[in-house]
């Protein structure tokens, strides 16, 4: 598996990461080579094998009761916030 | 008496019967801290004010006749634990103004039983690294050879402990991270069975993996915290329901006539001679002791690395998509809109490992190659999980080799991503598996620490702290110390 610039430029935009024209060829390169390196798993012969959805089978994970459990902490969570105005997160402009 | 050198359950005897006090103790760590971390850049925060505070309630209680074992003695987290009013990092640029506002479980748990808080430890950014190398606060050095990498990514907890700045620390192990600088830094680290103890609070990297532990200098000490920070926890619903043992209280169970599978996949080509030996040295020993050893394969085993690598990056894509520059977190000045905002925040506050890791999850889950890469791993994923379920049918314990070779040099292999990836062959199938594992140190190879691992059945911690203990009892590699002042010290 070789990837392009162009893939890679794609695939950082799903990411929402913004790379660096400079650091395309790099990131090309090293994405390349992991994607080569895990390629060696379809000679594993997985025909009829269930995929894998918990370490622990049998282990029945808890329902909490639906109960309100939080306090009201905005002000304190909204102290660790880039940008908050009157108690709201401010972003830029979306809508023209 | 040198303080610094005892252990956790010294100490704790030495508080209980009042040969010294916690504040005592706590400013002698402290001002090893000063002396100390400036050569190793294991600490990105020191809460000298709050150890301080933390360590005259501990006398207090301890005065009244309160308290445990663990009451009074000094602690250091990794800065992977939300700890509620400290700056909480996880060695990223992203959160490296974040002032946690709540405490993990873990970290609740320790400072109830009066554990005291001395900071927080560096990292590989979000626990993704191998040898502390990726941390946006710079590399962390070996104690036992400064030019050398203490592993990752819990390689500032690793160094704090090697080094006598702090009795114990914790860490995360979601492929070795616990493990394999345990290892390189001549420790025992402990990780848990998947589920043991709580992730909440924990950053999270690859949830279905990601899981805390311990970094102590013997099998007792780790017994003691595991015992203390583990056990169900109504805030994460994957940690199980089950109780917690005295882990403590079992470590004396024989382990004479005990069953221990040699995993003949970790004995290739990739392992390191000198390391090999010291291995097989131990493994010696063990028979020496009455256990019983056989060979087992695990075919499917080889697949672990690339496995892991198409998992842990899918896992880390969907958890880090939650930094974003609005709610809390790196934000870039002046965005355009909302996708600069997005886009600069993300590849300003990220290092290029963890971009790698997320632009990897991000195309492995991306329509048309799902199945080809993240069905098909967590297909192996389960043939690589019955292999460890056929083995230990066979047998009580798997053992093998932590890491393939001793601490290695800064900057060896920052520039091949697959070659510092391969470092954890033989740590992440246990993760893969959600298995217990420990490593504990089994020799020195031109000075520098190796570990035999021990990996066990789903909640066998007990057990394999005993094998640890047992081994500790014949042994003193546990007990040996990097060099003071460190070698290659300026």
């Amino acid at each position: 598996m070789t990837l392009t610039r162009r893939d890679v430029e794609n695939i950082a935009h799903l990411a929402r990461l913004q790379i660096g024209a400079g650091e395309l060829p790099a990131y090309a390169d090293s994405l390349s080579r992991i994607l080569g390196f895990v390629e060696q798993l379809a000679a594993a012969d997985t025909a009829g094998v269930l995929p894998m959805a918990h370490p622990l089978e049998g282990e029945i994970q808890r329902l909490r009761a639906d109960e309100v459990t939080e306090t009201d902490r905005h002000e304190r969570y909204q102290q660790d916030a880039p940008a908050v105005e009157a108690g709201l997160y401010l972003v830029p402009k979306v809508i023209e | 008496m040198k303080l610094h050198e005892l252990t956790v359950a010294e100490l704790g005897r030495g508080l209980r019967e009042r040969e010294f006090t916690s504040v005592e103790l706590t400013r002698h760590y402290l001002a090893r801290i000063a002396s100390g971390n400036a050569a190793l850049n294991a600490f990105i925060t020191v809460t000298a004010e709050r150890a301080l505070a933390d360590a005259a309630a501990a006398d207090q209680r301890l005065a009244r006749g309160e308290g445990g074992l663990l009451t009074g003695v000094p602690l250091a987290h990794k800065d992977i634990f939300c700890t509620d009013g400290v700056l909480t990092t996880c060695g990223s640029r992203m959160l490296a103004k974040f002032v946690a506002p709540y405490d993990a479980t873990v970290v609740e748990r320790l400072a109830a039983a009066g554990m005291v808080l001395l900071g927080k430890t560096n990292m590989d950014e979000f626990a993704m690294g191998s040898s502390n190398e990726t941390s946006w606060f710079g590399p962390v050095r070996n104690p036992w050879d400064l030019a050398r990498v203490p592993g990752g990514s819990s390689g500032g907890s690793a160094a704090v402990v090697a080094a006598g700045l702090a009795p114990v620390a914790t860490g995360t192990d979601t492929g070795g991270s616990i493990r394999q600088p345990a290892a390189l830094c001549g420790l025992t680290g402990l990780k848990p069975t998947y589920g043991r103890v709580s992730r909440y609070g924990m950053i999270a990297f690859a949830s279905s993996l990601d899981q805390g532990g311990v970094l102590a200098r013997s099998a007792l000490d780790a017994a003691l915290l595991l015992a203390a920070m583990a056990g169900p926890d109504p805030r994460d619903s994957t940690c199980i329901e089950r109780p917690v043992s005295d882990y403590a209280a079992g470590l004396d169970r024989p382990i004479r006539g005990l069953r221990i599978g040699i995993i003949r996949e970790f004995f290739g080509p990739g392992l390191e001679a000198g390391t090999g030996a010291a291995v097989q040295a131990a493994l010696d020993g063990f028979r020496k002791l009455g256990a019983e050893l056989v060979e087992v394969s695990l075919p499917n085993l080889p697949l672990s690395v690339p496995t892991y690598y198409v998992v842990a990056p899918a896992e880390c894509s969907s958890n880090l998509s939650r930094f974003d520059g609005v709610r809390f977190g790196h934000r870039c000045e002046e965005p355009r809109d909302l996708r600069d905002l997005y886009e600069r925040s993300r590849g300003e506050g990220f290092g290029a490992e963890v971009k790698r890791r997320i632009m990897t999850g991000t195309y492995v889950l991306s329509a048309g190659y799902y199945d080809a890469y993240y069905l098909k791993a967590q297909q192996v994923r389960s043939l690589i999980n019955a292999d460890f379920r056929r083995a230990f049918a066979e047998v009580d314990v798997l053992m093998g080799p932590t890491s393939p070779t001793p601490a290695f040099a800064l900057g060896a292999k920052t520039d091949d991503p697959i070659t510092m990836y391969l470092n954890d062959i033989y740590t992440i199938g246990a993760n893969l598996a959600g298995l217990p594992a420990i490593s504990v140190p089994c020799g020195l190879v031109g000075g520098l620490p190796v570990g035999l691992q021990v990996i066990g059945s789903h909640f066998a911690e007990e057990l394999l702290l005993a094998v640890a203990h047992a081994w500790q009892r014949e042994t003193d590699w546990h007990g040996r110390r990097p060099p003071e002042p460190v070698r290659g010290a300026p």
